[in-house]
């Protein structure tokens, strides 16, 4: 299965971005070979539709989680439909490998 | 009808359905704190917020969320001073029956395919519970 996290950098020491449609990466996370992914989120600087374009984006890269801060409601929709579970944490100061630790636990 | 308030933001609800004096003479008096005022007891005077941060966690104006706030510590002064039970009802908030908490890590989650397990998809945990949303 692969995890999508929101990221501020792009190496597994960042710390976890609360934003989903504005976060400056995507850390993609496949949980049947252990690897890490980094991808760079291309409509961080959309004036509109920035949520809705990264839902797209990890329904295009075959996500079935995205761990994040909060949802809009369209990306929120539109996740929905793809049956792909969200998940929100409110801490930022955790790093993106503490986050896939747990996952492991 | 009175318009209903909204609350945009998903909070936990209270993890009690009540408190009840004790060591008193018996009485079957109450007061019913919403779960909106509950939630603003806990931003204020638990996690420490100012009103303002408070208010836009919960997706009203400042002056709702006072208001709100000044009736919770009304009630829950008048629960200890005159031993009146405290009850926690929905108020303006409801259940979101496709959002869940996690009792243990708190993280917030929906479970999109209801054949999976009831788990938080954190830490597993499976002390989960419905959130209160808004309408
Ligand atoms: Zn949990």
């Amino acid at each position: 299965m692969k995890i999508a996290i929101t990221s501020t950098q792009n190496i597994p020491e960042s710390t976890f971005d609360l934003r989903f449609g504005r976060a400056s990466y995507f850390c993609i996370y496949n949980t049947e070979n252990n690897s890490v992914e980094f991808i760079d989120n291309e409509n961080i600087n959309a004036n509109s539709g920035a949520g809705i374009k990264a839902a797209e984006k990890v329904i295009e890269l075959g996500v079935s989680r995205v761990i994040s801060g909060d949802f809009g409601p369209k990306a929120k929709d539109l996740l929905d439909k793809f049956k792909i579970q969200m998940v929100m944490l409110d801490d930022d100061s955790q790093t993106i490998s503490s986050i896939i630790k747990q996952l492991n636990k | 009808m009175p318009r209903r308030r909204r609350l945009r933001k998903i909070v936990a609800p209270p993890g009690f359905k009540g408190y009840k004096p004790y060591g008193h003479r018996p009485n079957s008096k109450m007061v019913e704190l919403l779960y909106e005022e509950y939630e603003a007891i806990k931003l204020a005077d638990y996690d420490l917020l100012n009103q303002l941060e408070a208010s836009k966690l919960m997706g009203i104006s400042r002056a709702t969320f006072a208001r709100i706030y000044e009736s919770a510590r009304r009630k829950i002064a008048e629960a200890l001073v005159e031993t009146k039970e405290i009850k926690t009802v929905y108020g303006n908030a409801h259940m979101d029956e496709n959002w869940y908490v996690c009792n243990q890590c708190h993280a917030r989650f929906n479970l999109p395919d209801p054949t999976t397990a009831s788990c938080c998809p954190m830490c597993k945990s499976d002390e989960i519970n419905n959130i209160i949303t808004n309408d």
